[in-house]
């Protein structure tokens, strides 16, 4: 059964066996605004916690999106190369931003549930 | 976020809040960046309806007395006494390296009288700057304490005649202070037909209350003014414009008259002169990102030899353009439209083109 976790840095991961798909929460892109491109990652590329995994470019500013975990990229969502506005449509569901391979499971320990995270954006 | 790191509150603070307003600090002050309609809706509302925006940071100055000419003619690079009554002119504020302090709007109220509107964030040098020079002159300078609103868009001028403020006797940049206290212009800072309109806090709320009952005007941000700003091609100082830049290399030479720039003693007159005897080092032009990743300030430009060729000053996304829109400064001779740069956007190298600008056709109002 999946189980989704989230991070202080406003990211949701949803974990099925030992691959993450990680998004960023509602509250993260009404915060950034209309989206006007995301930078994806190559499937492939190994990232440790804390690296930029992916830049989202609102019309304003650009932001960088972390590896909650340590892992490896296996699927950026291609579809936001066209329609990067349905990560503002929809942030946790069709708008997520790659899939992950974790390099370890027991990371998912440190990271937050909704309720914890919803305390965190109070 | 207000409130924060002592920043100033507008004086219709409230009125943001209560329409939903994101805000957040620019040049001091605690601005409404976005609405609920969000920077997307908000851009593309002002270029087909009327926009609403709170540019209150904006200062304004009154100069006036016998010699409101003399420092104004010292100041900036332009003729003062040549200016019509209620006749507004784009001009600076120059250093003696005929850098640019400040970009301004100076409008003549009366024969001794203009009106200088300034830059939020150099509103203190400015004032300083206009004191020291007017030093010996009979001449008073005033802030004003308004609250100031521009009203931008193709139905600007029908809201504001839905509410009784005619607008047919103004032109393109001209502005008058008929009623006392409120001061109109038709002029903005988003290349649509527009209005900045000026008026004491006590009339300012029933005013925005009446305009906003008309559904063709909502209520605009910063981002969005910048967005749409950037499309119009219009300089932000600070940043495609600063003390380090000149008008030669900014491209705002219209600004300055001929006969000014040969015989002119303003500020910056005999710096100006070399550069124009030598040329410019580097212009400024509209970059055109190839592809859908916005190009923002501060990247590297690069010519089709990989040798530097310029910086980017100001980038984003335009909504009306449809695609990513910048400025900046690239070496004179590269400095031609459809010429081909690279941008290092976090070490990826995007495609540019120079491209003309503006990016969106300006639609002022000429008469």
């Amino acid at each position: 059964m999946a189980k989704t976790y989230f991070t202080t840095d406003h990211e949701w991961i949803r974990v099925e066996g030992d691959i993450a798909t990680v998004g960023i929460t509602d509250y993260a892109q009404e915060q950034l605004g209309d989206l006007v491109f995301v930078e994806l990652p190559e499937a492939g590329k190994a990232l440790s916690r804390g690296d930029t995994a992916v830049v989202v470019e609102s019309v304003k500013a650009a932001s960088d999106v972390y590896a909650p975990v340590d892992g490896e990229i296996v699927e950026a969502n291609q579809t936001l190369s066209s329609d990067p506005a349905l990560v503002n449509s929809a942030a946790t569901g069709d708008g997520w931003l790659w899939k992950m391979k974790l390099a370890d499971t027991g990371q998912l320990d440190g990271l937050l549930d909704e309720a914890g995270y919803k305390a965190h954006i109070g | 976020m207000t409130g924060e790191n002592n920043l100033k509150s507008l004086p219709l603070e409230d009125l943001h809040k209560a329409a939903g307003a994101r805000f957040g600090g620019f040049a001091g002050w605690s601005m409404p960046l976005t609405y609920p309609l969000g920077v997307m809706k908000e851009h593309q509302h002002t270029r087909e309806h009327a926009g609403l925006f709170d540019i209150s940071h904006m200062k304004l100055f009154e100069v006036s007395g016998d010699d409101a000419a003399k420092l104004l003619a010292r100041a900036c690079p332009f003729t003062p006494e040549a200016l019509a009554i209620e006749q507004s002119k784009y001009t600076f504020f120059l250093n003696d390296k005929a850098g640019i302090i400040d970009d301004l709007i100076v409008t003549r109220l009366r024969l001794d009288r203009y009106l200088v509107v300034a830059n939020a964030g150099n509103a203190e040098t400015d004032e300083q700057h206009l004191r020291s020079l007017a030093e010996d002159m009979s001449v008073e300078i005033k802030p004003l304490d308004r609250v100031f609103l521009a009203i931008q868009g193709p139905h600007a001028s029908a809201a504001l005649a839905r509410i009784g403020v005619l607008t047919e006797s103004l032109k393109f940049m001209t502005g008058a202070d008929r009623m006392l206290g409120s001061f109109i212009s038709r002029s903005g800072y988003t290349g649509e037909d527009g209005f900045e309109i000026a008026l004491p806090e006590e009339k300012a709320h029933s005013f925005v209350a009446e305009l906003l009952k008309d559904p063709r005007v909502q209520w605009i941000g910063l981002a969005a003014r910048d967005s749409l700003r950037l499309e119009a091609g219009l300089c932000l100082h600070g940043q495609d414009i600063t003390p380090d830049t000149n008008p030669v290399e900014a491209g705002l030479m219209w600004a300055i008259p001929k006969d000014i720039r040969a015989s002119g003693s303003f500020i910056g007159a005999d710096a100006l002169r070399a550069v124009i005897e030598r040329g410019a080092q580097r212009k400024r032009v509209g970059l055109k990102p190839e592809g859908r990743q916005p190009v923002r300030a501060g990247a590297a430009l690069f010519g089709a030899d990989g040798n530097p060729a310029g910086e980017v000053t100001s980038g984003g996304f335009g909504p009306s353009a449809g695609h990513p829109v910048a400025m900046g400064y690239v070496s004179t001779p590269l400095a031609k439209a459809g010429t081909s740069l690279f941008a290092d956007v976090r070490g990826t190298k995007i495609p540019m083109e120079i491209s003309p600008l503006p990016f969106t056709p300006h639609r002022y109002h000429k008469g």
